[in-house]
């Protein structure tokens, strides 16, 4: 990738760093900041989307790291949120564990719970492990609704978390916990990536016959790719249990497991910022649809529907014009207006 | 000359079948360090065969394979590989997806001890190793000559090139034993040329040049080589195993060679 103009990189470390010059700095902390003001301009309605949106992110991250770099398929994605959601929420309401307890918690579980399902891939490649993945989904899915401890079609109540004494009880208070969480689990995704780890998980993905002869157990990283992936969905499946106040296994279904790899394709495969750009696309398209049904003279469920299609359809035509996803066509417009006016 | 150095690789007795088909039948050779030992043979001779039972991708059902005095037939590739064996692939095997530069990063992992956490958060150890690390590997991309290209996606560069990049793959891993499947395959003549004196400068070790990087410096002294190509084959091989058909038909030096009527007839067949 081209650096902005006259810019060098005089060491390695600064080769590697991901934020190069003091504008990329400025940029940064500006854009942070800036978010930190929305819950303060931005509708009650639209808050409450930023908010999904950025815990199904969290999710996509972890999806990422499992899919989009070690190329395990996951059409379970949200069975394993669940799994961190009902683990979360027991520990918080019966066992009157802390919020930042449970959190980590609801990862480990989710994480070992991968490794289960994820042990198949010693052997099975490909479409073949999607399938067990898939069967992950439906056994779960299974569990949460007929294990009486889990409540059945009540599911658990999840208290909200607080800090310090303060409970983080509206939209604005958690979108703050969210964005910090969802800042955090993106810089550690993307430092798994670029490091031993991430390098180990692509090449599994390119050539899995290389990899070992490079000295990588492929099967163990295979394992650990999982574990991750998992863990992510863990810590959002815990994050959207607090936030609407219980675990209940309507929100973990195929669907969104689908859903999620939708994201990860308009996105960008293999690539962090990726998964931010393909879930906000997707996320804001559909909520706008849902949010101005009305406007548009159509019942919510229309609206829903309607968007719906509409996605199908633009994820088509971005599987045909540009597999790369989101991700590359920004990488290819930061490129071309760092040198403008300029052609190299 | 170097029939005194002890054998740093001894293949003995090995056999390899697949099904009714013996890919490998008895064959037994030493790798002594301080050599280049070439293979060749027709095609499905079984020369392929002879490094996939070194590194473990093939388990020979009879026969064993030493290296440095351990036995390596039944342990899996990656521990093999950690052993100080490394290998290039007949055709091509990058990991098409990374730079040139990541191929070879990738193929540090061993050296790599930080864990998953501090990579995570990306500070004091995993920093640390990243950069010194890179030193290492810009070091051979330097010897390697492939500078213009480091930031490059594999899948894009042209085949000269990628068998390049293999090769510092194979180097990154710092090996003391590097097996090379047919790297100069498919080459026009310079790139042959350069690929032969990148593999004569590996052998020889490139201290003046390299000082601070150990496996440019000291170079790797043992090297196993497959090859079609008689001219480089004679002109680089300390000695040379002819197979054809899974038998070891021939060893000897390439004057030897040149003169057994054995390897004759398999290159030229039998005089009706």
């Amino acid at each position: 990738m081209s650096l902005p103009c006259g810019t060098y990189n005089r060491s390695y470390a600064r080769d590697m760093a991901i934020i190069r010059t003091r504008a990329q700095w400025g940029m940064a902390i500006a854009g942070i900041a800036l978010l930190c003001c929305f819950p303060r301009f931005i509708p009650l309605a639209w808050l409450n989307v930023l908010n999904f949106t950025m815990i199904t992110m969290i999710a996509v991250f972890g999806l990422s790291i499992l899919t989009g770099y070690t190329g395990q398929i996951n059409i379970g994605q949200s069975a394993f949120m669940g799994v961190g959601a009902y683990t979360s929420a027991v520990l918080a309401t019966n066992f009157g564990l802390p919020f930042w307890v449970a959190l980590p918690c609801a990862g480990i579980m989710a994480g070992v719970t991968g490794l289960i399902f994820g042990a198949p891939s010693l052997k099975v490649k490909g479409l073949y492990l999607a399938l067990a993945t898939l069967a992950a989904q439906f056994i779960l899915h299974w569990v949460f609704m007929h294990w009486p401890y889990l409540g059945g079609h009540e599911g658990v109540s999840a208290p909200y978390p607080s800090i310090a004494g303060i409970s983080l009880k509206t939209t604005g208070s958690y979108f703050y916990l969210l964005l910090g969480l969802t800042l955090l689990m993106g810089i550690f995704a993307k430092n798994i990536v670029r490091t031993r780890l991430g390098r180990a998980f692509i090449a599994i993905r390119d050539n899995d016959k290389a990899a070992e002869g490079m000295g990588i157990n492929v099967y163990n990283y295979k394992l650990l790719a999982f574990f991750i992936g998992c863990f992510y969905a863990g810590i959002a499946g815990s994050l959207l249990a607090h936030y609407t106040g219980f675990a209940n296994y309507d929100f973990y279904t195929l669907d969104d497991s689908v859903w999620m790899l939708g994201m990860l394709i308009v996105g960008g495969l293999g690539g962090i910022m990726g998964a931010v750009y393909g879930t906000l696309f997707i996320k804001l398209i559909e909520q706008a649809f849902l949010i101005n049904a009305p406007r548009m003279g159509l019942s919510t469920v229309q609206g829903a529907t309607l968007g719906t299609v509409l996605l199908g359809i633009v994820i088509v035509i971005f599987i045909i014009f540009e597999p790369r996803g989101l991700q590359h066509r920004w990488e290819l417009f930061k490129a071309s207006y760092r040198l403008w006016p300029f052609s190299y | 000359m170097v029939s005194e150095a002890k054998a740093k690789l001894k293949v003995e007795d090995v056999e390899l079948r697949f099904g009714g088909v013996t890919a490998l039948d008895d064959v037994s050779v030493d790798v002594k360090e301080g050599e280049i030992l070439a293979i060749i043979g027709p095609n499905g001779a079984g020369k392929t065969c002879i490094i996939n039972s070194i590194t473990g991708y093939y388990r020979p059902q009879r026969g064993k394979i030493y290296y440095d005095g351990r036995q390596l037939i039944g342990q899996s590739t990656h521990k093999i590989i950690k052993l100080g064996i490394s290998r290039t692939y007949q055709n091509i095997e990058l990991f098409t997806g990374l730079t040139a530069l990541e191929n070879l990063m990738a193929s540090r992992h061993p050296f790599f001890k930080s864990s998953v956490v501090s990579g995570a958060i990306y500070f004091g150890r995993a920093h640390r190793e990243e950069i010194e690390n890179r030193h290492i590997v810009e070091d051979i991309i330097d010897f390697l000559e492939i500078e213009a290209w480091r930031k490059k996606v594999v899948g894009a560069l042209p085949y000269g090139l990628r068998k390049r990049v293999e090769l510092g793959r194979a180097l990154a891993l710092e090996p003391n034993l590097l097996l090379l499947d047919e790297p100069m395959a498919g080459m026009n003549l310079e790139e042959k040329e350069d690929m032969a004196r990148f593999i004569l400068d590996v052998f020889e070790g490139q201290a003046r040049k390299y000082p601070d990087t150990p496996i440019l410096r000291d170079g790797v002294k043992t090297i196993m080589l497959i090859e079609h190509d008689m001219g480089v084959v004679m002109d680089i091989a300390d000695r040379i195993m002819v197979l054809d058909f899974g038998h070891k038909i021939a060893e000897g030096t390439p004057k030897e060679i040149k003169a057994n009527p054995e390897v004759v007839r398999a290159y030229l067949g039998e005089e009706a």
